[in-house]
Parts: C-alpha cells; sequence; structure tokens
C-alpha cells in the first residue's frame, strides 16, 4: 500500500478545523453592511391570506424593507423548480403545482414562508416580524396519507384531485398475478416507514451578496451541491445567468440529503440583496428548521410474496403511498419511485415484481431524500416480509435468504425492476456478518439475558442498494431533469504541489482527505501537499454535488480520470527530459522512472519543468500540467451487505436497548477504512435512531407535535454499543477505482435489523409485527395485547 | 429573547427591592427552563434578577439530622456532594439523572422546585423525604408546597433561599426518562422517615403527589410483593406524544418497585 494512498486509515485533514472551532460555516461569514433577515411561517397548515400589512413592520425600528409573496410575483420571480419528473401509468405527467419562494394568496403547511423583514440586527428584524399583521382563513387540512387519501378529503391543490400528484408503476404486473396464481404460499405484510426530520448539527443558512459594482450575485448557502443550486435558482427562479451568479457552500454541517434541496430562503436572500443592494443574511433556528427543512420517508404500503413449497420466491407485489408533503421538493418525486421501487428485488432472485407508487400531497412540510432516500423504505419493506414468509413456511430466515440470493456467478444481473446490479456476494457477507456477531452462540446469551428478566432478540438484514447516481441518460430517460456526471480539476502546481477541484461536497464524508489519498496513489505526491478544493463554483468548474453516496463513485471517478490524464502528460515530459519513450516511463516513488533503469525525475521536476518550459517539447506538448475530467457513469454501484442485531427488551417498560450491532458490507474498494467505518457508525445511529427513536408526528389539523429536540428523539451516544464493522469486497466492475459508496448503508439496513430483533424477542407473546419506532410503550401495549 | 433588564444583585434585600418595583421582573437560577423559554420568545420578562451573586444560598450542610442545600446548589454539586452522598445517596443520585452533564451544571434546586414543572425530579425528592422548604418568608412543609401545575406555594415575590431534607433511615429514587429530553416520564422516591413512610411521584401527574395507596401497601410489607395487587388510576394522569396515561400508571407500579427491590424488599 502506498503511504497514505488507496487504503490508507488516514487521519482526516479537514478535523484539525472542525474540532478546534475554526471552520468557517455559513453563520460564521459576514459581509460588509449586511442586513439580517428572518422569515415569518405559517402557524397554520393551511390558510388562505385574507390580508397581509406590513406597515408597522416596515416602521420598526432597524427595518430596511418588508417583502411579500405578492412582491416577489410582481418583480417576476419564478418558483422553485422541481427537477426530476414522474409520469403516472396512465401517462399523464405528475400535478406541478407552483411553489412560490414566499407563499402567495395560499399557505399550505406549518412553517410555509409568508414574508421577509430585513433588519440592522437579527433582534430587531425578529421584533418586526410580529408586528407583520396576517389575516387568515384557517382552511381545513389533511396531514396523514390516510386523511389525505379519504373520499372527500380538502385539497391540497385544486389540480391534483384525490391528492395524488402521480400514480406510477414499475415492473410487470401479468407476470407477477402469473407468479402469484402458482404460489403455494402468500405472504402478506402492512408496514409504515416512519417520517423523520434530519436535524443535521448545523441548521440552514444562506447569505445573499450583490454586487451593484459588476451586477454579480454571490450566494452562501448551507449546500450539499452548490452548482445544482446556481443551476436551479439562476434558470428558474432569479433569472440571473451562471456567469453573474456564484454559489458558495464552505464548511457544512451534516446534510443527510435535507441540504440537497434548492430552497425559498436561497432565492430571497440572492433576490432581496438586489433590491436593498445590501448583502442579506438569513439563518435558521432549530425550531424553524423543523418546520422548513424536507422531511423523510413517510410511507404506507402493503406487500406480497409469493413463495414456492421450498421458499423460493417467485413473485412480489406492492402497493405504496408516499407521502410528498404540501410542495414538491427538488428531488421529491424521486425517492419513493426510482430509487425506492427499483430496489425491490433486494439481494433476491424474485423473478416477477410489481410496484405501484402513488405520491400524495398533505398540508405538511415538503418530503425529500433523507440518508438512504428510497432505500431504506425498500429494505425495510423487503427485510420484514422475508422474516415474516420465514416464520409462515417454517425455513430458517438465514436459510430461507440464502435459498434466494443472486449468486456470484449469476452476475451481472437484470432484476425485473430495471437496474442490472454489476457484481456481489452476499452469502458472503452474511457468513461475516454471523462470525463477527457470534451468532452460533446466541441462544446462550439469551438465557443470560433471561436470568436478568430480560428478552433478548437477534434480527438480521441484507440489504441492496444503488447508488453513484447516475449514468445521465438512463436518469433522463425515468425522468432527472439534470445530467448526474461529475467533474474533476487536477492542477499541479509549479513546485509540485497539486490542487484539486472537485465538484463533489463535503459535509462530513471527509473528501478534503480520501481524494486526497486518490492524487498520492496515483501521483507519488506527498499527501500533506494536495489540497482539494470544493464548494464553489468560482473555483470548480461544474459538479451535481454529493449524496446518494456517489463521491467516491462518480466524483473520485472523475478525478482518477483527470489523474490519468495528468499522468499521461507526465510520462510525456518526462521523456523528454529523460530522452526515453513515454512508454517506457513509469510512476514510482513519487518519481518518473524508465523501466528497468534507475534513471528517474520528481515528479516535482517535472511539474517545474511543464511551467517553466526550457527543456520542453513544445512542438509537441502544451506548457502547464492541468486536466479536467467529466465523468458520466455507466451504471449505479450496488454496495450490499448483512447487518445483525441484538436487543433486550425489558418487558416490565417496554424499553428496547440494542446491545450488539454487526454490519458486514461490500463497498467495493476502500480508500479510506477509518472513515468507511465511521460513515457506517453514523449511518447504523440513525438507522437505530429511525427503529427506535425518531418520529415526526403531526395532528389532524397539520400542526407539529413533535417540533423541538425535546420532543423529537435523536439516538445520543448512550443508546448504541460499541459497533462490530467488516467488510467484503467485491470491487465494482466499471468503475476504474472498483468504489461502490458507503454513506448510507448503515441508515438502509439497521432498521429492519432491529426491528426483526425486537420481533424475534418477542416472538414467545406471538407478537408478529411492531411498527418504527418501536418506543417502550409500543412494545409494552403490544406485550399487553398478547398476553390479555 | 426579547429585551430586558439584567440585575446581580448581593443581597436578598435588594433582590426584594428590585421585585417590588418591578412587576414584571423574574428572578434567574440557573437559567435552565426560563432561558430557553425567553429564547423561543415565550417568556418576556421585563427584568431578570440573577441570584448567582448573592452569598449564602450556595452551601451544603450537615446539620445533623438533616442536610441542608441551599437554593442556588447546582445539581452537578448535589450529585457530586460528599456530604450528600453519605447521608442520603438517593438524593444525590437524583440530582445525577437530571438533564445532562450541561443542565447540571447550572440548573439549581432552588429553581428546580419554585418553577415544580410537572416532570422535573426534585420534587420526588422534596416530597419524599418530607423536606422543609425555607424561604425567604417562611418555612414551608413539603406536604404544604406542591400545589397544582406550576403552581406552588410561593407568594409574590418570595423565594426559594434552602431546602432541609431530614436524613432518612432508607430511600431509593427510580425513573423513567423521557428518551428525548430526559426528564421524568414517572419518577418515583421510596423513603422511609421519622415521619413514616412516603412514596412520592413525579411525572405523572399535574404535581408531585404522594401515592397513598402504594405507601400504605408498602406499610403492611415493605415488600415488591405487596405492590403486586395496586393498579393506579389512570384517570387523572398526564396524557402526551410519549406516555398514554394508562402507561404513566403502569409505570408508577414499576418504578415504585424497582426503588422498593433498591432497598431490599
Amino acid at each position: 500500500m502506498t503511504e497514505n494512498g488507496i487504503g490508507a486509515a488516514v487521519r482526516r485533514k479537514e478535523d484539525h478545523r472542525f474540532i478546534t472551532g475554526k471552520g468557517q460555516y455559513v453563520d460564521d461569514i459576514n459581509r460588509p453592511n449586511q442586513l439580517y433577515a428572518v422569515i415569518l411561517r405559517s402557524p397554520l397548515a393551511h390558510g388562505k391570506i385574507k390580508s397581509l400589512v406590513t406597515d408597522a413592520a416596515k416602521a420598526a425600528p432597524g427595518v430596511v424593507a418588508v417583502f411579500t409573496g405578492a412582491d416577489m410575483a410582481a418583480a417576476g420571480v419564478g418558483g422553485l423548480p422541481c427537477g426530476w419528473g414522474i409520469t403516472s401509468s396512465d401517462g399523464s405527467p405528475m400535478a406541478e403545482p407552483g411553489h412560490p419562494p414566499l407563499a402567495v394568496d395560499v399557505v399550505h403547511h406549518v412553517g410555509d414562508q409568508v414574508a421577509v423583514v430585513l433588519a440592522e440586527t437579527k433582534a430587531a428584524a425578529r421584533d418586526a416580524v410580529e408586528l407583520i399583521e396576517v389575516d387568515y382563513d384557517d382552511l381545513p387540512a389533511v396531514a396523514s396519507l390516510d386523511a389525505a387519501g379519504a373520499e372527500g378529503a380538502p385539497l391540497v391543490w385544486d389540480d391534483a384531485p384525490g391528492n395524488i400528484c402521480f400514480d406510477w408503476e414499475i415492473g410487470d404486473a401479468a407476470a407477477t398475478d402469473a407468479a402469484f396464481a402458482k404460489a403455494a404460499q402468500v405472504v402478506s405484510i402492512d408496514i409504515v416507514n416512519n417520517r423523520l426530520i434530519a436535524n443535521a448539527m448545523e441548521p440552514r443558512a444562506a447569505i445573499g451578496d450583490y454586487d451593484s459594482g459588476k451586477d454579480e450575485y454571490t450566494l452562501f448557502t448551507t449546500s450539499q451541491n452548490p452548482h445544482v443550486i446556481r443551476m436551479l435558482m439562476g434558470a428558474f427562479v432569479l433569472g440571473i445567468p451562471e456567469h453573474k451568479l456564484r454559489v458558495v457552500s464552505p464548511d457544512v454541517g451534516g446534510g443527510f440529503g435535507s441540504k440537497i434541496f434548492h430552497y425559498a430562503e436561497e432565492a430571497i436572500v440572492t433576490w432581496a440583496s438586489k433590491q436593498v443592494d445590501r448583502p442579506v443574511k438569513w439563518t435558521a433556528d432549530r425550531s424553524e428548521s423543523f418546520i422548513s427543512d424536507a422531511h423523510g420517508r413517510d410511507h404506507v404500503s402493503h406487500a406480497e410474496l409469493a413463495l414456492s413449497e421450498d421458499g423460493e420466491f417467485l413473485g412480489l407485489r406492492v402497493d405504496t403511498r408516499a407521502n410528498l408533503g404540501a410542495y414538491l421538493s427538488t428531488f421529491g418525486p424521486a425517492v419513493p419511485t426510482i430509487l425506492y421501487a427499483t430496489l425491490l428485488a433486494g439481494t433476491y432472485k424474485t423473478p416477477a415484481i410489481h410496484a405501484r407508487v402513488r405520491g400524495m400531497f398533505t398540508h405538511t412540510v415538503p418530503v425529500d431524500a433523507y440518508r438512504g432516500a428510497g432505500r431504506p423504505e425498500a429494505s425495510y419493506l423487503l427485510e420484514r416480509l422475508v422474516d415474516r414468509a420465514a416464520k409462515v413456511t417454517g425455513i430458517d430466515p438465514i436459510e430461507l435468504r440464502r435459498r434466494n440470493f443472486i449468486k456470484p456467478d449469476e452476475f451481472p444481473y437484470q432484476t425485473p425492476v430495471a437496474l442490472e446490479y454489476d457484481i456481489g456476494d452476499y452469502d458472503a457477507a452474511v457468513d461475516k456478518a454471523l462470525e463477527l456477531a457470534d451468532y452460533d452462540n446466541f441462544a446462550q446469551r439469551r438465557e443470560e439475558s433471561a436470568s436478568r428478566g430480560k428478552l433478548r432478540g437477534v434480527g438480521i438484514a441484507t440489504y441492496i442498494e444503488a447508488c453513484g447516481i447516475a449514468p445521465s441518460n438512463v436518469a433522463g430517460a425515468l425522468g432527472a431533469r439534470a445530467g448526474l456526471y461529475e467533474a474533476g480539476t487536477v492542477r499541479v502546481n509549479p513546485t509540485g504541489s497539486v490542487s484539486v477541484f472537485t465538484g463533489s461536497h463535503s459535509h462530513g464524508q471527509g473528501h478534503e482527505t480520501t481524494f486526497a489519498q486518490l492524487v498520492t496513489e496515483a501521483l507519488g505526491v506527498d499527501f500533506d501537499n494536495v489540497s482539494i478544493v470544493h464548494g464553489d463554483t468560482a473555483k470548480v468548474p461544474f459538479g451535481m454535488g454529493t449524496y446518494g453516496s456517489r463521491s467516491a463513485a462518480v466524483g473520485g471517478v472523475a478525478l482518477m480520470n483527470a489523474l490519468e490524464k495528468i499522468r499521461t502528460k507526465s510520462r510525456k515530459i518526462a521523456a523528454h527530459l529523460l530522452e526515453a519513450s513515454a512508454e517506457d516511463i513509469e510512476f514510482k516513488d513519487g518519481k518518473l522512472t524508465v523501466v528497468g533503469t534507475d534513471r528517474s525525475v520528481a515528479f516535482g521536476d517535472v511539474a517545474m519543468a511543464a511551467y517553466v518550459p526550457h527543456n520542453y517539447p513544445l512542438d509537441t506538448l502544451e506548457p502547464g500540467l492541468e486536466e479536467t475530467a467529466f465523468y458520466d457513469p455507466k451504471n449505479f454501484t450496488f454496495p450490499a451487505g448483512c447487518h445483525i442485531c441484538e436487543v433486550e427488551i425489558d418487558p416490565d417498560t417496554g424499553v428496547v436497548d440494542v446491545v450488539s450491532f454487526t454490519a458486514a458490507d461490500d463497498f467495493g474498494r476502500i480508500i479510506n477504512p477509518m472513515i468507511v467505518e465511521g460513515q457506517v457508525h453514523g449511518g447504523v445511529t440513525q438507522g437505530i435512531g429511525q427503529a427506535l427513536y425518531e418520529q415526526c408526528v403531526y395532528d389532524d389539523s397539520g400542526q407539529l407535535l413533535s417540533g423541538s429536540m425535546m420532543d423529537y428523539c435523536l439516538p445520543r451516544a448512550d443508546n448504541v454499543p460499541n459497533f462490530a464493522v467488516t467488510t467484503n469486497v467485491t470491487p465494482c466492475t466499471h468503475n476504474v477505482l472498483g468504489v461502490k459508496g458507503c454513506g448510507e448503508a448503515g441508515a438502509i439496513a439497521a432498521p429492519p435489523a432491529v426491528i426483526n430483533a425486537v420481533v424475534n424477542a418477542l416472538a414467545e407473546y406471538e407478537i408478529d409485527d411492531m411498527p418504527m419506532p418501536a418506543t417502550p410503550e409500543r412494545v409494552w401495549q403490544a406485550i399487553q395485547s398478547a398476553t390479555n | 429573547m426579547y429585551e430586558f433588564n439584567y440585575h446581580r444583585p448581593t443581597s436578598l434585600e435588594d433582590v426584594s427591592e428590585i421585585l417590588a418595583a418591578n412587576d414584571e421582573a423574574k428572578i434567574l437560577a440557573g437559567g435552565m427552563t426560563l432561558l430557553p423559554t425567553m429564547k423561543m420568545r415565550l417568556a418576556q420578562p421585563s427584568d431578570l434578577v440573577d441570584l448567582s451573586a448573592i452569598d449564602g444560598l450556595s452551601d451544603i450542610n450537615d446539620t445533623g439530622d438533616a442536610i441542608e442545600i441551599g437554593a442556588m446548589v447546582r445539581h452537578a454539586d448535589v450529585a457530586g456532594s460528599d456530604i450528600v452522598q453519605k447521608a442520603i445517596p438517593a438524593l444525590a443520585e437524583l440530582a445525577n439523572s437530571i438533564g445532562d452533564a450541561q443542565v447540571r451544571n447550572r440548573g439549581t434546586l432552588g429553581g428546580s422546585i419554585a418553577n415544580s414543572d410537572p416532570a422535573s425530579d426534585y420534587p420526588a425528592a422534596v416530597l419524599g423525604l418530607d423536606a422543609v422548604i425555607k424561604t425567604n418568608k417562611r418555612e414551608i412543609a413539603a406536604d404544604d408546597y406542591f400545589k397544582g401545575l406550576f403552581e406552588t406555594a410561593l407568594e409574590a415575590n418570595e423565594l426559594v433561599v434552602s431546602v432541609k431534607f431530614p436524613k432518612p433511615k432508607k430511600a431509593a429514587y427510580a425513573k423513567f426518562p423521557n428518551p428525548a429530553s430526559r426528564y421524568a416520564v414517572v419518577g418515583v422516591m421510596v423513603a422511609e422517615t421519622d415521619s413514616g413512610l412516603r412514596v412520592a411521584v413525579t411525572g405523572a401527574g399535574a404535581c408531585a403527589y404522594r401515592a397513598t395507596e402504594i405507601e400504605a401497601a408498602l406499610g403492611k410489607s415493605f415488600s415488591t410483593d405487596a405492590l403486586a395487587g395496586i393498579s393506579m388510576d389512570a384517570a387523572d394522569l398526564n396524557d402526551d406524544l410519549h406516555a398514554s396515561s394508562e402507561y404513566r400508571a403502569h409505570l408508577i407500579g414499576v418504578m415504585a418497585g424497582r426503588a422498593v427491590s433498591t432497598l431490599g424488599g
């Protein structure tokens, strides 16, 4: 292994500034003469604005301006666009209501933006917001999928009858029906994937800074993808051409998907800055984040699995209703369709699958991608269904899975739901997980738990996900309104240090470290001599950003391709310097060497020669040493694995404790094992959070009851055990790095592993289902019902 | 927050003066409830009167038959006090179960019981141990102190100066924490005091109260078995997102049992 190269557990470059308080987050940035923006948000889930009077607010001390939806509409500001179009089964396009940054006439969820106050201080802006007089007509609201779909339910949008945005399907209904017709047994499940609130540690913030001298704009924003924001906001909302709009995402304190989307506040501060010709800064408080950051999950499904006598999966049919919230968020429609239903084969050879998904509107915060984005929903449904099938058929749950796994010699494997998996070895992951979890001795541990009055259970989940999103033509055919390639520029500086400009964005992933490792590996340049630049559209040519575990698989490969171009050119320069042929030059230990000799030249000298081309093949080669590559992936990548969870339940209180958790994942080639382990820890913790602790609760009138950390329970360090983590590697077959991505796996596999363990622990009560989160009261009530 | 005037007087007399002159003034002890409330703009005091500079409110003393704890003593200091750990270990453990480390470094005994949040822990100890609340005007027995939801016997401008906890023969506190806030969904203190067996419940009702049926049962037989037949009436118990009144009723029995178990019953 190259020192600090691929595979090394190098400590992260970014950590120094993060743990010494020297990070620079959007809220740390202050622009000269800036104003502070505070947003007036709707207290109602659904209301008609009868009157909106801003005079008192405008006259309040320190206030410079107050803007409303009417002001922005009059100025021709466009609505926030949706980046993915879904077509219903009947060929009709999805309902696509307008999404103005500040509401016009009607508010559609608690938290909906109504007006913005700009003032000299944040306190003055807060005080003034309370002086805005809004008279609402309180209208009936629907918050849940059941309420939205009920006969005669109030409509969120007039042109979405039945509150249906789309009614979409995938797979072969006829083949699936035929499979069910010959099934020996059919197992079904009704299952809910609970709604979550991301709660990244850093709340969202945005600063719009208009330069009237140059007629140019800069937006500082807590985004996972600044170029995407530039494109969406510039093209669709504010009509600003790219060359006049710079978007900067500096240090960002976590995203988990919630910072992908183009949000109203970004457009508001940018537009407002121009109106007043001063920078405008907005930072959310936590309570505001709860009602304005996109929420996640919120599916209700009915699924059936058809099996043969031997437990072979013959067919799967799924009917899912997905809550989209009140407006279409940037990728909202794609999450419960393309990113979900295409994963319903899981790791199994089920030959016939059909899924119907209805996306529905409700008077709640828009729902969009959250760590896993569609794949946790698919895995949870599948793995609970498979466990139930194991019980019904009497086949051991691990054996049942193995019988249906796609085997290593069956790849590439075309699933019945569009995706073609490249490679995998699911049995190996199971073997590794079982061993690391000491599964064989579970019975002993259960007895020991029982001696302490506790019920112990073990749960297993296998998963697969589609990452490295995505091949642009495939994505386009599926409704994506953007390309999904990535870009990377490698600039070798004259003295041999390297600056990389990547379209990937790091908001916790550690790219400044892992991408530097790629450079060290490829060029032999010292790890400390490499810097990775990201998050600034003025510095980085282009990029689609970071989500969907795509950075290594797409951004990293773009970087590899640029590095390959650097290597090629370097060899030519070295060949000239060494009077040899370029084909005979190899990179070795930071030097370029003539193969089979000890004649070499240091990479630094090659760089110097490129920029001071006195001894240089100017006839055939340009000076300089900088290369860019745009990489469009050939396919998704398919990380997969097996997670095993053991829980202890206190039957007196219903409290569930995760006492052990084992993860065996196939992420393809691993760049930095320490960072990968960290990703697994974080993902698993979030998955445990979903399974046991977190629930976003709305009441029937659309009021958010879980509006703060007092009521929305995030998992803490004392809620999780130490994790046992291992990997099995089957390198991705279609990218030069062999990487698959690792960021979301934990959040995908952990929930079913935990719930399967809870159900297993409660087996003696014949409780065969447990909703998420499996709170103490729910578990206790289930035990009561079973024993009465 | 809204704007306010900040005072940091050095005597109780000065505190009284400021309170008398400003009827929208509020006392600031640890601020762990008041400051978040102000930050969410749910409270708008005109003045904050910070007690932290007043001498004599931060002592822990062993007076022989009791432990007297000043109103401004932080939870972390009660938890870590050798005096309390030796004489009333259950009280030190209860203090150690409040909130988290940061909250315990700031929150105070006086602030907690003056506020009397139905889910706070200290009221169970004050009531369970038959404590005496000393204010700047009089002494109030625990049984006369907790009145209702956020309602105590304290009059306007009356503040807690210290709490005297008689040393019990034995005492234990069992708490079922809210997983999100770590407040008490149900907290039960069982104590054998000089005035008899006391069982105080917090988290379940509008304020801390004595579970007289449990006291009676344990009086006959101090054992977890004695609790077997008792079912608490769920009717007046709190019902919220985290626990129904039925579940709380059940938890009272479980937590009482755990406290009894700890005490060898």
